[in-house]
Order: structure tokens, then C-alpha cells, then sequence
């Protein structure tokens, strides 16, 4: 496993502010074991160890097809929602096993937030579409209710943006926008974990820097998992990064190790571009 | 030629001139309803002529109003008998409304323009709308009360005006006290006979608490010697009122110079038309369309309003999509939402499909064996035994009428529901699903709020066709006259066990099944611009609701 990697980091233009973090050191909240993923007859995830550390990002790359997506949806149980999909082995969120036979995955899905590629706003005013989860757990109270809306847009940065239009159907938000409403929506449930899959590959680059920005933001309260396709983007926000390829774990290591002197050929091939 | 063929032209004229054709072919149907509908209502002229053909030996005079006219031929005339100059090619023939039927049986008759002479349209002729008989046509000679002269000549006229809306207020409390007072008694008295034969039944039944059965039969004799007592009241008031209507009359005289005395009390409206500003006729118009609106029929249809026709098709129509609605809608639910895509699901969905080809006569049959017959009678047999023989819920009646179009109507409410429900993609769905929220919380947080639309548009679509739908109905619950309206005062105030009138039926039943047959046709125009009208109203409601709900939860199309 690559936590045994030891290599200094060199100093790059990188102005992350958590730099130099060793996996050894982290306190860990999900982790899988062997985990293992067949679409039918179709192996999609070959056995995966993995320990994803507290109040950090951590970004799964790879080329198209590695498994990276259906991986991170293991960890919210989504995969329950397609009927061919079949799993193995184990995830653990805090040291509970999540695919236990008395596990409410409803609660879990609570737990674990999850943000998609394409900003999926429901069709209904913007408090609404962040007050949803609430009114899911029965909250009526309107006090509540509009105190977690606004510090949940507040949190995902867009109150300002939208303090007075409330009400107005979030279809009328641009597209970064509607990206960062959809975080503020999981955030208000208050998670452990936000899960998210490519979140910026259909924004534009001023709309990526923000939630980027926002991300680093959001690590403080919670753990941030993010599948990219954009390398550059890696190695400007994560913490760490795992490298997967054709199912399998590559390699996984802090970020600054993984990008200047990664150890395995595969990784290094990939982040120089010479195939993916 | 070849390029201009290549640049597209021609397919682009191809299609606007399908719009232009579709678009001329419906706004002349409706042209033509309204055209020949909105003009019965106008208080044409009245004409006074002479006519005399070579069979006659004596002069008619003749009065009446110019209902149309048709060119014929000279050679048709000539072999009908009549001469016709040779050099005449054509010849006119117009047909008059001469009405006072019950002088002469004919309401309407047609005249050679060729023998018509001295045409005139005098000032003081009056038309007179009767409750029999159909409309009267004469010169006001005098004014009776108690069967005294009390006023001649332009004094009659006067006398006869002025006493008419007095007349009018006496025939509304008449026909008050008959419809709803009266009414109510028959109702109460009905009820008290169908409770006494039950008790009586428990009683030879040998049941328990007899003897509280004997103080309920005691108490009922009470209850029923009291309701006579208001019958003989209110029929005692009817009949004064009666007899205080009767002591008016009018004495008229036709053109032919005929005298006919005709009571007020039978008198609906009496106008002079040929002394009416256009502003007058105006108002007569409005009022002579809301009579005919709000009018209950008379003279087997052929006069008075289609109100109870109007009020049964819009009840029917609601009732059906009060239940068509929930119940196509949970279907598709089911079938996009839980069941398992399947080959057993793709053979419902298809045979849901065919079930909208079915020809509608087909439910009627089917709704009059099993709604009416086999449910209907069920629930006679259940709960309304003391009715029987006669049957309560075992005959047609609006309930089952609006049954039969709902299972007609459900394949397009549940192909537009699932259609709905389709087009709400993954991306949301997984949205809700990963907040912590449960398929049935997504269900009806979300997708069925969102697929409102969709459902509205299956309610637009049944509304359309079963408004319109008339050969089942025949079957299943539409008369031609229905005596009572299927909601009244009377507790349960909607009585969904009645027949009902319908428009669509009373459209066949005026055109085709009418004595009357030109008395007929333009109230077949009016009534088919009513049931167009009703249809429009019933969807453009339906459609601003679904506008409304669109916006509601617009969302991108992408």
C-alpha cells in the first residue's frame, strides 16, 4: 500500500495550505477493504484497499473506465440503485461496516452527501431545493428552516448571489451556480462526508475556480472525496490523490508525493500524459 | 425547376398549406355553429303578405318570420304544378315561420316568391313565446281581466305590456313552489314510504324491538299527516296563484283575420319586432340567449333552454375526471415506477394502448352490463331493498355514465402520466435519493409534483373526448328529458343515481328524433355552439392549470 511513501515533497508553485501531510499521520473515516464490484459479469472494481483521512480532500484520478465513479458511489450505497451491480467486500464509515444487514442506507445517504457531474437542481425554488433533506426529516419549522437555508448558501458561497431570489426557480442559475447550490442542498443535511463525482467538468474555468475555492473551504467541517478527470486540478486541491487504473488501485499518496516522483510506472505515465 | 425542388421550396409550402387547410376547415366548423347558432336568438322581422297560386281561390294573408330561402328550378315548379312564365328559369321559394299551431298545424311553411304580394312588415305585430304551441303571431285586439274587455286597440298593447313582467313574477313562484317546495315534500314523503316498508319487512321479519318498530311506524303517521298538511298548503297557494294568473288574457287576431284569446299565465315573452331599435333587439337577444341557457326545454325539446343538458354534461365530465384522474395516474405510477420492465408489463402497456382504439359504443355495453346491471343492481340489492322492484342504482344514471367514459378516457391518462414520468430523468431522481430520501419520499416529494403536468395534459386529452362521446352514453345513463337535474335541494343534494340530459344527446335527439324537424334546426346550431363552448371552457381551465403547475416547476429542456 502507498503509505509507505517517504519522499520529500519538493516545493512546487503550489500554494496549497496543507502541504507535507503523511497518510500515516491522518485519522482515518471510511475505508474499504477488498472491495470488489461486478455489473453482471463484469468485474468493474478488483479488489480495492483504500483509508480515506478526516477533514481532507482526497481526489481519485484516472483515465475514462478506471472505476473511479463507480467507486466513489460504493461509499453512499448508490450503487444499490442500478440492479446488476453486485458487491464485495467491506466500507467502513467510522468503523461501521455501511453494507452491514441492519444498516438504514436512507440515514447513510444522510451521512454521506453526494454531489454529481451535472448540476441536477430539482426543479423548484432555490430555498427549496436546500431546504429539501429538511423537510425529508419532517423539519417544518419555518424559523429552522430559513436559518439552515441561508447558512448553508452561505457556506457554499452563493447568499450573496442569491439573498434575493430566493424563491425564484433554480433553473434561472447559471451554471456554476446551480453546481454550488446542489453543495449547499447536501451540505444543509450537515454530512460527515461529501462525495463528489467530477463536479466541475461541465463549468466553465472562473465557475471550477470557485467551487475549488469552496472546497478547500468546506474540509474544515467535513471529508471531501472527488473523482476528476482534470490532473490539474488534483494536484490544486487535493490532499491526497489515488491513482486507479482498470479497476484496481494503483497507487495512493499524498498529493505532492504522488505528482513529482510517484512509484509506480503506470502513475507516472499518466501524469505525463503519455496515455489517459 | 430541378432546384427549386432541391432548395426545399416546395416542402415548406406543402406543409404551411396543410396548417392553412386544417386551419380553414376548423375555424369554418366553427364559423358556421356559431353563424347559424347566434342567429335563432335575433328578433328577426315579421312580414305580412298576400299569397294566392293558381290552386288557390281565395287569397291567404299570411304572417310570418323568413326562415330561408332556396332557388329552384322552373322546370321543378312547373312539374309541381305551378306556372311558371317560360322564359323564367329559376324560381325562389322561402320558408316562413307562420307558427300559431294550434290553428293551424303547420309551424312552418314554404312560399313561391313568384305568387307573394303586398309585402309589408306593419309595426304593431306582435310574437308571442308560449309555454305550448310554440311562438304566435297576431295583432293585439284587446285586454282581458276576468274575462272582461278592459282595454282595445293601442290600450290593449299598453295594458298587455305593462302587465307582463308582474305575470312573469307570478309564473317564477309557481314553478318555484312546484320545483323546490313541492318538491321537497314528494322527496320527504318518498323517503318516509321506503323507511315504512322496511320496518314493515323487519316486522313480518319477526326481528327484535318490535315494539319500538310500532312507536316508530306511530311516530311516522304523524310525520306523514304533517306533510300533507304542507302539501295541501303549498298546492292551495299554486292554486291561488293559478287563478289569479288566469283572469289576464290577451285577445289577438292572425292575419287571417282570426280572433284567439290567450291566457298571460301561458306566455313567455311577447316582443314586437318590427317596432324594436336595434338596441332593443339587442337586449332581446342577450335575454332570449340566457333563457335559452338557463331555460329548462318545453314542446319535447324543440323550445325553452337545454339547462339541464348543459348542467348534466359538465357534471358528467367532472365526476369522470374526478375519478379517471387518481385512478390513471396511480396505474402509470405502478407500471413506470415499481413494476419490473418486463415482457408482462410491455403486453399491459400495450393492451392499455388498444384499449383507447376501442370503439366507444363497446364501453357503452359494457358499462350497461356491468355498472349498471351487475354493480347497480348489487347495490339495490344492498342497500336499497325497500325501493325494490323499482330500481334505484340498477338503472341508467350519471354515475355510471361518468364510469363508463373514465374506463373510456384512463389508456390516455395513464399513456400521458408515464410519458411524464419518463421525461423526469436519473440525474434527479439520484439527486433526491442521495439527500437520504426513500424511493416512496422521492415519489411524491418530487416526481409526482413534477409529472403534474404531464397527468394535466391526460385529463386535457379525456375531457376533450368525453365531452364530446354520446353512443355510450345512450346505454348507460343519457335521456332524452330528464325531469329532475342530478343536484337539488334535496339531501343527498347530489343524486348520482338520476339519468341525466346530455348535449351531444340532445343534439341528436332535436335534429333527428324532433316532430318538429324546422323548429329543430336552429336549436341543433345553438346546442352544438354550447357543447363546443363547454369544451373549450372545460379544457383552456384545464390548460391554465397545467400552465400554472409548468411554471411552477419549470425546468430546463436539455
Amino acid at each position: 500500500m502507498s503509505e509507505t511513501a517517504t519522499h520529500t515533497v519538493q516545493v512546487t508553485a503550489d500554494d496549497r495550505p496543507d502541504r507535507g501531510l503523511r497518510l500515516a499521520d491522518e485519522e482515518m473515516c471510511l475505508s474499504a477493504e477488498d472491495l470488489k464490484l461486478y455489473y453482471g459479469d463484469d468485474q468493474a472494481l478488483k479488489g480495492i484497499d483504500i483509508r480515506i483521512p478526516k477533514n481532507r480532500i482526497t481526489a481519485f484520478i484516472g483515465p475514462s473506465g478506471c472505476g473511479k465513479s463507480t467507486f466513489l458511489r460504493c461509499f453512499n450505497r448508490m450503487n444499490d440503485l442500478i440492479d446488476a451491480a453486485r458487491i464485495e467486500g467491506t466500507i467502513r464509515l467510522d468503523g461501521e461496516d455501511i453494507y452491514g444487514a441492519d444498516v438504514d442506507v436512507p440515514e447513510l445517504r444522510r451521512r454521506v452527501g453526494m454531489v454529481f457531474q451535472k448540476p441536477n437542481p430539482f426543479p423548484k425554488s432555490i430555498y427549496e431545493n436546500v431546504a429539501y433533506g429538511l423537510r425529508l426529516q419532517g423539519v417544518k419549522n419555518r424559523r429552522r428552516l430559513d436559518d439552515v437555508v441561508e447558512r448553508s448558501l452561505r457556506r457554499a458561497a452563493l447568499w450573496d448571489e442569491v439573498k434575493d431570489r430566493l424563491h425564484e426557480n433554480a433553473f434561472g442559475l447559471s451554471g456554476g451556480q446551480q453546481q454550488r447550490l446542489v453543495i449547499a442542498r447536501a451540505i444543509a443535511i450537515d454530512p460527515e462526508v461529501l462525495l463528489l463525482d467530477e463536479p466541475c467538468s461541465a463549468l466553465d474555468p472562473l465557475a471550477t475556480l470557485k467551487i475549488e475555492e469552496l472546497m478547500m473551504e468546506l474540509k474544515k467541517d467535513y471529508t471531501l472525496v472527488i473523482v476528476t478527470h482534470n490532473m490539474q486540478q488534483a494536484a490544486r486541491v487535493s490532499d491526497f490523490t489515488a491513482f486507479m487504473y482498470m479497476g484496481e488501485l494503483i497507487e495512493y499518496a499524498d498529493t505532492d508525493t504522488l505528482f513529482t516522483s510517484p512509484a509506480k510506472k503506470q502513475t507516472e505515465d499518466y501524469i505525463t500524459g503519455r496515455f489517459g | 425547376m430541378k432546384r427549386w425542388f432541391k432548395t426545399g421550396t416546395p416542402w415548406i409550402w406543402l406543409n404551411a398549406g396543410a396548417v392553412a387547410a386544417s386551419m380553414v376547415m376548423v375555424f369554418g366548423l366553427i364559423a358556421m355553429i356559431a353563424v347559424n347558432g347566434l342567429s335563432f336568438f335575433w328578433p328577426s322581422d315579421v312580414v305580412e303578405f298576400e299569397y294566392q297560386t293558381e290552386r288557390d281561390d281565395e287569397p291567404r294573408r299570411v304572417m310570418g318570420e323568413l326562415s330561408r330561402s332556396q332557388t329552384l328550378t322552373a322546370q321543378a315548379a312547373r312539374e309541381a304544378g305551378f306556372t311558371v312564365p317560360d322564359d323564367q328559369e329559376i324560381v325562389e321559394r322561402s320558408l316562413y315561420k307562420i307558427g300559431n299551431r294550434d290553428l293551424d298545424d303547420r309551424d312552418f311553411e314554404w312560399f313561391l316568391e313568384d305568387f307573394i304580394r303586398e309585402r309589408s312588415t306593419p309595426a304593431d305585430i306582435v310574437v308571442l313565446e308560449r309555454l305550448q304551441w310554440g311562438n304566435f303571431y297576431g295583432y293585439v285586439r284587446a285586454f282581458e281581466i276576468g274575462g272582461e274587455v278592459v282595454a282595445e286597440g293601442d290600450e290593449a298593447r299598453e295594458a298587455f305590456e305593462q302587465r307582463m313582467p308582474e305575470t312573469r313574477e307570478l309564473v317564477q313562484e309557481i314553478n318555484r313552489i312546484e320545483r323546490f317546495e313541492i318538491g321537497r315534500v314528494n322527496h320527504d314523503m318518498e323517503q318516509l314510504r321506503l323507511e315504512e316498508r322496511g320496518i314493515r319487512r323487519a316486522i313480518e321479519a319477526g326481528l327484535d324491538g318490535q315494539e319500538e318498530r310500532e312507536q316508530r311506524l306511530e311516530a311516522m303517521r304523524a310525520e306523514r299527516a304533517e306533510l300533507d298538511e304542507q302539501y295541501s298548503e303549498l298546492e292551495e297557494r299554486r292554486n291561488e296563484l293559478r287563478e289569479e294568473l288566469r283572469r289576464y288574457a290577451v285577445v289577438l287576431e292572425t292575419a287571417d283575420g282570426q280572433r284567439e284569446t290567450i291566457r298571460l299565465s301561458s306566455i313567455v315573452h311577447a316582443w314586437w319586432p318590427n317596432d324594436m331599435s336595434t338596441f332593443a333587439k339587442m337586449r332581446h337577444y342577450v335575454g332570449a340567449f340566457w333563457d335559452f341557457m338557463t331555460g329548462f326545454p318545453r314542446e319535447a325539446n324543440t323550445e325553452g333552454g337545454i339547462l339541464p343538458a348543459l348542467f348534466g354534461t359538465v357534471l358528467m365530465v367532472i365526476i369522470m375526471s374526478v375519478v379517471v384522474t387518481p385512478f390513471g395516474v396511480l396505474a402509470a405510477i405502478y407500471l413506470r415506477e415499481y413494476a419490473k420492465q418486463g415482457p408482462l408489463v410491455r403486453i399491459i402497456r400495450i393492451s392499455v394502448n388498444n384499449l383507447a382504439g376501442v370503439p366507444s359504443i363497446v364501453f357503452g355495453v359494457f358499462g350497461l352490463g356491468f355498472f349498471v346491471y351487475f354493480l347497480g343492481g348489487n347495490i339495490d340489492q344492498l342497500f336499497y331493498r325497500d325501493a325494490l322492484p323499482s330500481p334505484t342504482f340498477g338503472s341508467p344514471a350519471i354515475i355510471w355514465a361518468s364510469l363508463t367514459l373514465a374506463l373510456l378516457t384512463l389508456p390516455v391518462v395513464i399513456v400521458s402520466t408515464e410519458e411524464g414520468l419518463t421525461r423526469i430523468g436519473g440525474s434527479i431522481r439520484h439527486g433526491s435519493v442521495a439527500l437520504g430520501a426513500t424511493r416512496a419520499e422521492t415519489l411524491w416529494r418530487l416526481i409526482i409534483p413534477l409529472s403534474a403536468p404531464a397527468m394535466m395534459t391526460g385529463l386535457i386529452l379525456a375531457v376533450a373526448r368525453a365531452a364530446g362521446e354520446v353512443a355510450p352514453l345512450m346505454l348507460v345513463g343519457v335521456v332524452k328529458l330528464a325531469p329532475n337535474l342530478p343536484m337539488d335541494g334535496n339531501f343527498p343534494f347530489l343524486h348520482l343515481d338520476r339519468a341525466f340530459m346530455h348535449l351531444g344527446f340532445h343534439i341528436f335527439d332535436v335534429g333527428f328524433q324532433s316532430p318538429n324537424v324546422e323548429a329543430g334546426r336552429p336549436l341543433v346550431y345553438a346546442t352544438a355552439l354550447v357543447l363546443v363552448m363547454v369544451i373549450i371552457v372545460l379544457n383552456l381551465t384545464a390548460i391554465s392549470i397545467r400552465n400554472y403547475l409548468r411554471e411552477k416547476y419549470r425546468a430546463d429542456s436539455d
